[in-house]
């Protein structure tokens, strides 16, 4: 189980504002998080990736703390080891598609099969700048489980993609989800298209 | 026409350049980060000499090489070593007046980078120094290569502190801008045309160089 209960404030213009949030994400299962824009959603899986700090709160992990404010317990993101895919994907331009994958892990097979999943194989030596927006999500989404993360936090990581393209990329990916049995938190603002997935859905904000 | 103040022109902006380098990836990296009130301190003090008249800059210099005074005196004493009227002295005084033009360029790409990047590589259990190896570096590479010819091109065509700190020893500290100011001063005004029309020449061809690069560069390879 993945116990979630933090409180940030946000630096906005009209300044005051926080997000709250405390939820409970089952293990090596999909939760999908919805809300309006400006809910918080983005910032909620930067907090517990531990790419942003938060005032006050507290992470476990299946018994493993990565944030506890009281006892001063902060792990950096590279122990947290979670995997990100990030709204603007954040992919490294100077690197190839599998130069991508390389630099996160050194399973040959494994980059293959990453590959094969979402259709980048003969893309394998393009940088990002020669991709569509639709290869370049899925690069994203892949390289975030390159490193068979125990956790993967997507934020929108379907937006580019075509209903076609999705429905023969989301049930590989629900696949590799129970192979690697990572437990995944999706960010969706069409929770419809995360139908394939079985799990909670929590909504933010409302 | 004696070619020596142009390659002692060259030499010294080529040590000075290579000497920014390897000291501003790691200054600019630092500078990037979140803003506190003593790096904007820093900051400050390294534009200074964007700004500063360069006799200004030229004078402080000359007090801190002083062989009887604090740091010029230690070094005279422990290492022998002479900064005023020499060409060591020439190099550390063009890197500290040619910090802006490196420090800067690579600071502001660094920033412009999206902090998503960096964030990617922590998350995949790299640490700073691999993400900066690996992915901001290799990222910044264009603002790198400009920044270095325009510190190159910058350490060519200064002319005060030089003069302040090396003064016109041929062979030792008189560059070819100093020789273009003797030469005047000399009535020798041919000389004074081959030094500064080589000069406009390399200089010419260096910024010609960058932009060359920097538009190809920025064209998508798609349209």
């Amino acid at each position: 189980m993945i116990e979630i209960n933090i409180e940030k404030k946000l630096n906005m213009y009209n300044g005051g504002q926080s997000i709250k949030f405390s939820g409970r994400f089952p293990l090596h299962m999909v939760t999908k998080i919805t809300g309006p824009s400006g809910a918080g959603k983005t910032t909620l899986l930067k907090i517990i990736a531990g790419l942003i700090t938060s005032e006050s709160g507290r992470i476990s992990v299946n018994g493993s703390i990565w944030l506890d404010t009281e006892r001063e317990i902060n792990l950096p993101p590279q122990k947290r080891l979670a995997g990100f895919v990030f709204q603007d994907y954040a992919l490294f331009p100077n690197m190839t598609v599998l130069q991508h994958l390389q630099y996160a892990t050194k399973d040959a097979e494994w980059i293959n099969r990453l590959l094969n999943i979402a259709e980048l194989t003969t893309f394998a030596d393009h940088k990002p700048i020669h991709l569509s927006g639709g290869q370049q999500q899925r690069l994203a989404v892949v390289r975030a489980l390159a490193i068979k993360p125990k956790l993967v936090l997507m934020d929108e990581p379907f937006s580019a993609l075509d209903s076609k393209t999705k429905s023969r990329f989301l049930p590989a990916l629900n696949i590799l989800f129970e192979e690697i049995k990572t437990t995944a938190v999706i960010v969706s603002h069409y929770p419809m298209e995360l139908d394939v997935f079985t799990g909670n859905e929590i909504s933010m904000g409302e | 026409m004696d070619a020596a103040p142009i390659w002692l022109s060259l030499k010294l902006a080529v040590v000075t350049t290579l000497l920014l380098l390897i000291i501003c990836l790691p200054l600019a990296w630092w500078l990037s980060k979140k803003r506190t009130l003593f790096r904007m301190l820093a900051e400050v003090l390294i534009t200074m000499p964007l700004v500063l008249p360069p006799s200004v800059l030229g004078f402080y210099l000359l007090l801190a090489f002083s062989p009887q005074l604090g740091l010029g005196k230690w070094l005279n004493d422990v290492f022998d070593v002479q900064l005023v009227f020499s060409f060591p002295g020439l190099v550390l005084a063009s890197v500290v007046y040619s910090l802006p033009f490196m420090a800067g360029p690579v600071k502001s790409a660094l920033q412009q980078l999206p902090p998503s990047l960096a964030q990617a590589s922590y998350t995949m259990g790299k640490s700073e120094w691999q993400t900066f190896r690996y992915i901001l570096l290799p990222n910044i590479k264009p603002a790198l290569l400009t920044a270095a010819v325009l510190t190159f091109a910058h350490t060519l065509g200064e002319f005060g502190v030089v003069l302040m700190i090396g003064g016109n020893i041929p062979g030792v500290t008189r560059v070819a801008s100093v020789a273009v100011y003797d030469a005047v001063e000399q009535m020798d005004y041919s000389l004074a045309a081959n030094y500064s029309v080589l000069l406009f020449g390399i200089t010419f061809l260096l910024l010609m160089g960058v932009f060359i690069y920097n538009r190809t560069q920025a064209k998508s390879p798609l349209e």
